[in-house]
């Protein structure tokens, strides 16, 4: 028998397994479960985007296309950035499809790091940033946000954290799983602190088209000075409801798109075309679909936050992406102990916030990408849940 | 889109929808929504409510169908007075006034065929103006009112390690 475990590269062989993965092993064994853990939208892809997937196969167009993407889907892409965002990327130098945004965060990620480099990483966050960075070589540090601050990056959190191993800084705004935004006044204090250093920044946008606030959110390549040291990564999944489909993309400056095309050319070839071909129905003729869609996350998120309310639970607002983080403090038991009670002794399961980082502790992620009738029918079966514990 | 025409869209498609629900969809105040609901339907832009249902999943019996009629107007007289007769039966589903080959549709329903047949030949062909009838027998009913019929909705998504 081999010795596998010599065989296994050390980096991802030690890489710690999700926490989410954890609970999850743990609601799969009981029945009856209301699960409030998926962390994608519950709508399905709207048809007309699901018929140009169809017409493309019809069509036999299922050879590669270019490595970077379709030209046409880029310059959609690139049109998207200016109307959307005032952003000028050139849809021949500037842009790259990837498969889902998470291959846009391992290709900028593996595009500047080199061993011993410091990625800085705001938490509680989206559960990939520190794997991806300690397979690139570099070493994560975690930077904790807090309710107080209505989980946004400080400033001053920033600046204490820079070393001079930093090499790079995620920003994920709306965030998942707090749904925190950051302001554009927020991005100006930030961008301060990185005038002047070569810190280059993964602004990790795949939520930004599902924000409730009443100023439509800004991206933090729009803050001068930014966008020439700025990854943008974006994608259609969480905003058109095509998560299956893996379509994202990555934009920057040419100096580092230029490198971060070679990676996805050696290990991608190009992204899936027929998705390329959806994608671009969906940049043209998905707006409606968008609004829709986030009229009714905007229902379920302030239902949430009402009910939360009347039982005594704080929670912050969050003004994006599709998640609520509500404070379990309160309950004198870590938020892994509460979501296993609430699971076992209600069947409802729901993230605890540690699975997103030290600075998760105390919370729970409660994702909102269901029905109202559902969010409903848990949310009285917390109630009985909190009655139990009083 | 106006608030009003957004508020009304919601509550087409789903009419047990709270003010609140939808004042929070819309960001709107709920009191704007309660209003724009009660302007609308003093002004009989909200008809009435009602509720979609499948009755192949019951033990009731019913036929329905589709009839087009063909209608001669009288001097000084519309469609709309024939319309007003026609739609009086508390048989008659729908009426619309079409373009095309014929003038008039009408969904009916009844218990049996016999039912829809005596319908047609007792009550809407003797009708002053009607001067002649298609009927159609509905075979299966697959949407209606934008809903799809006899599809389940199981959630298929998965969970996933992050």
């Amino acid at each position: 028998m081999l010795n596998y475990n010599q065989i296994l590269a050390p980096t991802p062989r030690d890489l710690k397994p999700s926490g989410i993965r954890k609970f999850f092993d743990l609601a799969g064994n009981v029945d009856g479960v209301i699960t409030l853990s998926i962390g994608e939208p519950d709508f399905k892809t709207p048809w007309h985007i699901r018929q140009a997937g169809m017409e493309t196969l019809q069509a036999g167009r299922t050879a590669y296309t270019s490595n970077a993407g379709l030209l046409p889907l880029r310059e959609a892409i690139s049109q998207y950035c200016h109307t959307r965002f005032g952003l000028e990327y050139d849809p021949v130098s500037q842009v790259v499809v990837t498969v889902g945004g998470s291959e846009g965060i391992d290709l900028a990620m593996r595009t500047v790091l080199q061993a011993g480099d410091e990625v800085l990483i705001p938490e509680p966050c989206f559960v990939c940033y520190s794997p991806l960075a300690q397979m690139a070589g570099a070493v994560p540090v975690a930077l904790p946000t807090y309710e107080k601050d209505s989980f946004r990056l400080t400033p001053e959190t920033l600046r204490t954290a820079i070393t001079q191993k930093t090499k790079l800084l995620i920003l994920s705004y709306p965030n998942n799983p707090t749904g925190a935004i950051m302001r554009k006044s927020d991005y100006e204090a930030i961008a301060q602190v990185l005038r002047g250093t070569d810190i280059v920044v993964i602004a990790d946008e795949i939520y930004i088209e599902l924000t409730y606030a009443e100023e439509p959110c800004v991206s933090f390549a729009q803050i001068e000075g930014m966008q020439e040291r700025t990854f943008l990564v974006n994608g259609f999944s969480k905003a058109y409801a095509m998560t299956g489909w893996r379509m994202g993309y990555l934009c920057g400056p040419k100096e580092l798109i230029r490198t971060a095309l070679k990676i996805h050319q050696y290990c991608i070839m190009c992204a899936p075309s027929i998705s390329q071909y959806a994608a671009v129905e969906a940049l043209r003729n998905g707006q409606e679909d968008i609004d829709r869609m986030r009229e009714e996350y905007n229902m379920r998120r302030k239902y949430l936050l009402r009910t939360f309310r009347e039982l005594g639970i704080p929670c912050f607002e969050p003004l994006g992406a599709f998640y609520v983080f509500p404070n379990l403090s309160q309950f004198g038991m870590s938020s892994e102990e509460f979501c296993r009670r609430f699971l076992e002794e209600q069947q409802v399961a729901m993230v605890p916030g540690s699975a997103f980082g030290e600075s998760g502790e105390g919370f729970a992620r409660i994702s909102y990408a269901y029905s109202l009738e559902h969010l409903k029918k848990a949310m009285n079966r917390l109630e009985l849940f909190l009655r139990s514990l009083s | 889109m106006d608030n009003r025409e957004r508020v009304l869209r919601h509550l087409e498609r789903d009419a047990r929808l709270e003010p609140g629900n939808i004042a929070d969809a819309l960001s709107l105040p709920e009191q704007e929504v309660r209003r724009i609901i009660e302007e609308a339907r003093a002004d009989g832009t909200i008809v009435g409510y009602s509720t979609l249902i499948n009755w192949d999943k019951t033990d009731r019996v019913y036929v329905s169908a589709m009839i087009e009629i063909r209608v001669h107007l009288q001097r000084g007289e519309g469609f709309d007075s024939v319309a007003r007769s026609i739609g009086s039966f508390p048989e008659v589903q729908s009426l619309y006034l079409m373009s095309g080959g014929y003038d008039l549709m009408v969904v009916i329903e009844g218990k049996t065929m016999r039912d829809v047949a005596l319908f047609v030949s007792e009550k809407l062909a003797v009708i002053d103006g009607v001067t002649g009838t298609a009927t159609h027998f509905i075979l299966n009913k697959y949407k209606d009112k934008g809903i799809t019929f006899n599809v389940s909705e199981c959630d298929q998504r998965v969970i996933l390690d992050i």
